[in-house]
């Protein structure tokens, strides 16, 4: 029993409701929103040393033994997923400060950030699948009303599309859960990995896995039932973009690898089928989503496809069920969080400086602001995987693993895209950052420096520090590749998350 | 070596700050850079002479499933690219501090050509498979940003994406091939490769190897048709062009193959593959040069040329084909770097690179033009220089080829005649002859532009001279590595008259000839035709394929994101009953052993109700109202059943939600104006079909399930537990604020921002600038209000 656990989800909680309390100052909202972030990061990484020397950590809440209360769970792949989004929550919320503007501030920003942080760390800790449920419905309440906060057309536009489609999705994942609690009275899901191949009708439990494919897959944008992000993910101020774009959809990937890992095993569905499904739903997601960000001609909007495309991949590394696909898929994971998310940022910056998303408008920013264009260019080309970077670990090991599972067609696509995406980077690069200056431009281009006068600083810093990051991963690869390695080879062998939950068996 | 490579890197870093330190004077600190890292590399020579290679690794990436070695592997071959590298490097570190003097990007300049001197000093000492790629990534990297360096015009953006995009392909394929040869041998280490070349032949992957890994090397180096995108590359400022896209770069994929050699090589499928690319290369880009005025262009193609012969004397394979390689390329390294300089030298001061526009410029640049003189009648392969050499050996390597040699060396002299007669143009049309009127008055060069061409072009004397100065030392152990097996030859100017003196007669006669008739040549009808098809043709090809790519993407997102929430939904129902009722249908199949005999009135009643109020929705869905009122009966419905199964207290909260519901949105719908149907049949249809279907899969999962036993174990634990170790007598009371109390409290959350979210919702003032996408799709949305329509 380690205590710590409660803290991921109390501290989001607590700030949120401080921050609720003084919603009428903006300046105390701020110092709370970014205080509470860096109190999130301290206690996750307490609770990483936990992990990482003493293995799995488990919380029975109320202390009833599992699996009657609802159990918290930290392994290495909830740990690797926390420290990152928190991280994040440090960065968007040091980004925030300049880039939320009062209104939204009055309106409760603050909060909401941190409520949907909570809901984000509670998916990755909790042991239950109900209570996954439960962390679902807090983040689409959070992340609805953060993308409607504002009140303009195409937002609401945005987020309604966004709340219907996901709302539907989690009716669809509580009938799943309904499903699995009739095949096995429990809950608990170390438990449910123990009943489950003990479901005489495994073509039953194969069926209940097609349910939390669909719903997860909702959540985490594959084809075909991703509408709802290119619908909605550029619509509201950057640094919910970023969050959004960066971690919310990664959320949804993480309940399928734990779903698909722990739950729908060898043991309980018996055959391939599922990881069949799996690699067929990788590719075409990758494709169409790459199609789409080439087919775009706005920063973010470009960005969002790009998502959906990702997320391909993702899923490609699930479907592989090897220690090297797994690790492959949870560094990715990692890794573009980081590199999307920090292209997001930098799509705001250059939005503040020259006034427009669309590319067309857009020019000048190579001349004029050189730092920017490196710190773009490492987060684009970390997206391509491009080496050194940290996407090039991310891409070798999902190449390496499929080739050595001889999937030539799948990881030659995947390959491919890689390419595409790497295209449709440079349709940035080539227009807002080596076009020339358009003729239109706010002012302030070109003299507004990136340090100094005018505080941009609070939104390159930020931006700094995740380049920074991507480097370091890039350069420095090992350890982080070992975490994901360790993360791996925990979801392979399911006892130890079993014995760490239910006991001894 | 790792050091000298990241010490290049580091410095690159911070060429931006040496160059705000040393001003005008700062290429020549740089340049110690290259010069120091050229004078380590030569320390190495003599032993390498000796026959002993340098073997260095520092772990990278170091796991059981993922090893990754920054290991670096010096011998002959590697040796030689790494000090043509350094050695080209300095002087062009130098020529630029010159060309780009006074330019603004003067410093991205040295950042990004040291960054690429980095990673292609890299490409050619890497050992292992995988840093070999990541160091060819970033070869193609910084090409692109230096081919974007006057990225302020559009053509230069183009061919930087270009380059990048064919240099891109070529590298992932490359990346595929490289880890398919570390799996079929195990080895990661091209050293530990070399001897176990069998290994890998033999392997069923071998031919998938042998094209990926082709793929890589012909794209980089710009083998016909891949190599529409050098010629482009052109629109970055020369002393880029003639580093990267003659002198280093565009051979990293002659190295690859070079080194390769012992590993792929020697099958029939080599032979034809790169020797066949090779020799159609060739052939094809030297008679394009002649089609071309501008001097830089005239330059690329011929640097094609020697990219094609270099590639079809590896794929030759024979011992011959190695030493001629290993003299060639050194030439060639020498030759088209002072030219390419020089022809930078004469667009800097005379104002325009188009020999039509030039002339007698000897008299002004005499520098420039004793260099552009040496190092052009080594190209064409005139004794006494070192071209000659080359082109001998050539031409005796082409007359052994294992396979067809007449054709081999015909094709060989018809593309040499035109590159003697683009020798021949790119000095005698802009240095002699009438003085024309250039756009700007011409003068020669400042020493740090024609230091590097001329010591080049002197170089290609000496050599040519006195060759023993490097066939022992470098030569032999060059021809060695790519051979795979210790060789051993000298050079020298006269071999006798034999065959390729004649061969080289012909050509020197044939190209003097062609250079004659050149103006008329150029604008013949059948050079235009030519060029379209073999320039032109594939560039078009690309473009139409980016259209193309371009247009589909177009195409399928308009098609798939096409704004209608209505078609949203209906996509995801439906893969939803596909891929659920496919699964179940055939993996579980129906389970049908429940028995509704027990099945009291009541339950039949409450079924029923449930039934018609679900079909009074359909049949009134124009009016909200009773669509309001069927699912309020179907709320209540559930209610009684509860009740009925002794679940009084969840049967009240149901009662209150669903009479607070059905009251609440009545009240709303005052506000709200009329519905209209705006569906077609059809698609009132196929949404009738895909609900029932989404109502009939959820009740037959519903009794798959059912029919398992149930194990209420939980329930019994709660019911025994709740009392005395909860304290607490309602279950459902203790289940929510005890057993799961983490679940009300996330409830409670949701509920409160759900207060917020109506509060912000309705007081905060309304956003929207001008510039927000209206949008989301390609084509224009349906709104919200709109959300039914569609077909």
């Amino acid at each position: 029993m380690n205590g710590l656990l409660v803290l991921p989800v109390a501290i989001p909680l607590i700030t949120a409701t401080l921050a609720l309390l003084f919603r009428k100052s903006s300046q105390l909202q701020r110092w709370i929103g970014v205080l509470g972030m860096v109190a999130l990061l301290g206690a996750v990484l307490v609770l990483f040393r936990d992990v990482h020397n003493d293995g799995i950590q488990v919380l029975q809440l109320g202390n009833w033994a599992a699996p009657f209360g609802i159990t918290l769970v930290a392994d290495m792949l909830a740990m690797l997923m926390l420290g990152i989004s928190a991280i994040m929550g440090v960065i968007i919320g040091i980004y925030s400060i300049f880039d939320i503007d009062r209104e939204r501030e009055r309106f409760g920003y603050y909060p909401l950030l941190h409520i949907l942080i909570m809901g984000v760390n509670g998916s990755f800790l909790t042991g239950d699948i109900f209570n996954l449920y439960v962390w679902f419905e807090v983040m689409l309440i959070a992340s609805f009303t953060l993308l409607a906060l504002g009140n303009s057309k195409n937002q609401l536009q945005g987020a309604l599309k966004y709340v219907f489609i996901n709302l539907f999705s989690s009716l669809i994942f509580l009938f799943g859960v309904a499903l699995l609690y009739g095949m096995t009275g429990t809950l608990n899901m170390a438990d449910l990995a123990v009943r489950l191949p003990q479901v005489e009708n495994t073509g039953l439990v194969t069926t209940v896995a097609m349910i939390f494919l669909v719903s997860f897959g909702i959540k985490s944008a594959i084809f075909p039932l991703f509408f709802w992000l290119p619908a909605s993910y550029h619509t509201p101020p950057v640094a919910i973009s970023a969050i959004f774009g960066g971690l919310l959809t990664k959320v949804g990937v993480y309940a399928l690898i734990r779903v698909f890992t722990l739950l729908f095993t060898d043991a309980s569905v018996h055959n391939d089928y599922l990881h069949h499904i799996l690699l067929w739903v990788g590719g075409f997601t990758m494709v169409i989503g790459v199609l789409g960000a080439a087919s775009h001609m706005e920063f973010r909007k470009i960005l969002s496809f790009h998502i959906v495309s990702q997320i391909g991949y993702m899923i490609m590394g699930l479907a592989f069920n090897t220690a090297m696909g797994l690790m492959g898929a949870i560094f990715y994971v990692l890794h573009n969080i980081l590199a999307k998310s920090n292209l997001f940022l930098i799509s705001g910056i250059a939005q503040r400086l020259l006034g427009t998303f669309e590319l067309k408008k857009m020019g000048g920013l190579y001349k004029h602001y050189p730092f920017l264009a490196v710190l773009f260019l490492i987060s684009a080309f970390a997206l391509a995987g491009f080496p050194p970077l940290s996407g090039f670990w991310a891409k070798l090991s999902l190449v390496k693993a499929g080739l050595s599972l001889e999937l030539y067609v799948i990881t030659g696509v995947a390959i491919l895209v890689g390419l595409l995406t790497l295209f449709s980077m440079t349709k940035i690069w080539l227009t807002a950052f080596w076009g020339t200056v358009p003729e239109e431009v706010p002012g302030h281009f070109g003299k507004l420096p990136l340090f100094g006068a005018g505080k941009l600083y609070i939104l390159v810093i930020p931006v700094m520090i995740i380049a920074g990051m991507i480097i370091l991963v890039g350069l420095n690869a090992q350890p982080f590749l070992e975490l994901c390695m360790t993360a791996a080879e925990q979801l392979l062998d399911t006892s130890v998350y079993i014995e760490a939950v239910l006991g001894p068996q | 070596m790792l050091t000298v490579i990241a010490l290049i890197f580091i410095v690159a870093l911070v060429s931006p700050w040496i160059h705000k330190l040393f001003g005008n004077k700062s290429g020549w600190v740089l340049a110690l850079l290259p010069f120091g890292s050229f004078l380590y590399l030569a320390s190495w020579l003599p032993h390498i002479t000796a026959g002993n290679v340098v073997q260095q690794s520092t772990p990278w990436v170091s796991m059981a499933l993922f090893q990754v070695d920054l290991a670096f592997y010096l011998d002959g071959l590697s040796l030689m690219f790494g000090l043509i590298i350094t050695g080209i490097g300095t002087f062009i570190v130098l020529y630029g501090s010159g060309y780009l003097s006074g330019d603004a990007y003067l410093s991205r300049f040295y950042c990004a050509v040291l960054l690429f001197m980095g990673s292609m000093l890299g490409v050619v000492l890497a050992d292992n498979l995988i840093s070999i790629f990541v160091f060819w990534e970033l070869t193609s990297f910084t090409s692109f940003i230096l081919i974007g360096f006057s990225h302020e015009q559009e053509n230069s953006r183009k061919a930087a994406l270009k380059a990048l995009l064919v240099t891109g392909i070529g590298g992932l394929a490359l990346l595929a091939g490289l880890v398919l040869m570390g799996f079929a041998s195990g080895h990661w280490e091209v050293s530990a490769l070399l001897n176990e070349g069998d290994i890998i032949r033999n392997h069923p992957h071998y031919l998938a190897i042998l094209i990926l890994v082709l793929a890589g090397a012909f794209t980089k180096s710009a083998q016909f048709p891949f190599s529409f995108w050098l010629p482009g590359a052109m629109a970055a400022p020369t002393p880029v062009s003639a580093y990267l896209h003659s002198a280093t770069m565009v051979k990293a994929g002659v190295y690859l193959l070079a080194r390769m050699n012992p590993v792929l090589g020697s099958t029939e499928t080599w032979l034809i593959l790169v020797g066949g690319f090779g020799l159609l290369t060739l052939l094809v880009s030297a008679w394009l040069a002649l089609s071309f005025t501008d001097m830089k262009q005239i330059l690329a193609y011929s640097t094609v040329m020697a990219l094609g012969t270099m590639i079809m004397l590896i794929g030759l394979g024979t011992e011959m084909a190695m030493k001629g390689l290993a003299v060639y390329i050194l030439s060639h390294a020498m030759y088209k770097g002072a030219l390419f300089m020089v022809a930078g030298a004469v667009d800097h001061e005379a104002g325009t690179r188009d020999v039509l526009k030039l002339g007698g410029l000897r008299p002004l640049m005499p520098i420039s033009f004793a260099a552009a003189a040496l190092a052009a009648i080594s190209m064409a392969g005139i004794p006494p220089l070192y071209g000659f050499i080359a082109k001998e050996i050539v031409y005796e390597a082409a007359l052994e080829a294992p396979l067809w040699p007449v054709l081999v060396i015909t094709l060989a002299v018809i593309a040499n005649i035109a590159i003697v007669a683009a020798s021949a143009i790119v000095v005698i049309r802009p240095f002699l002859g009438k003085k024309v009127e250039t756009p700007k008055k011409a003068h020669e060069a400042p020493l740090t532009m024609w230091i590097g061409p001329l010591i080049l072009a002197v170089l290609g004397v000496l050599f040519g001279v006195l060759p023993f100065l490097v066939d022992r030392s470098l030569m032999i152990p060059v021809a060695s590595s790519v051979f795979g097996a210790p060789m051993d030859f000298y050079l020298s100017l006269w071999h006798g008259f034999n065959l390729p003196l004649v061969l080289s007669l012909l050509t020197l006669t044939g190209g003097i000839l062609v250079y004659l008739v050149w103006d008329r040549l150029r604008e013949s009808a059948p050079m235009k035709v030519y060029q379209s098809g073999f320039a032109m043709g594939p560039i078009n090809g690309y473009e139409g394929l980016l259209a193309g790519l371009l247009g589909l993407a177009g195409w399928q997102t308009r098609t798939i994101q096409n704004g209608l929430m209505s078609n949203y939904l209906i996509t995801i129902l439906v893969t939803m009953l596909v891929a659920v009722g496919y699964t179940f249908i055939t993996r579980s199949g129906l389970v049908w052993n429940h028995s509704f005999e027990n099945m009291l009135l009541q339950e039949w009643a409450l079924s029923i109700a449930i039934l018609t109020s679900l079909g009074i929705i359909l049949a009134f869905r124009n009016s909200r109202l009773t669509m309001v009122i069927g699912a309020g009966v179907v709320g209540f419905s559930l209610a009684l059943i509860y009740l009925m199964h002794g679940a009084a207290d969840l049967a009240m909260t149901q009662v209150l939600v669903e009479t607070l519901t059905v009251i609440l949105v009545v009240l709303v719908l005052i506000h709200v104006p009329k519905l209209i149907e705006v569906r077609s049949t059809t698609s009132r249809i196929r949404d009738a079909v895909v609900a029932v279907g989404a109502g009939v899969l959820m009740t037959l999962l519903i009794l798959a399930v059912t029919a398992v036993p149930f194990d209420a174990f939980i329930s019994e634990y709660y019911a025994e537990a709740s009392y005395p170790l909860a304290h607490g007598r309602n279950i459902v009371n203790v289940i929510l604020v005890d057993f799961r109390a983490l679940d009300t409290m996330g409830e409670v959350v949701v509920v409160a921002i759900a207060g917020l979210a109506v509060y912000a919702l309705i007081k905060m003032k309304r956003f929207g600038s001008p510039d927000d996408p209206e949008t989301e799709g390609a084509a224009p949305d349906g709104t919200a209000s709109k959300q039914g329509k569609s077909s």
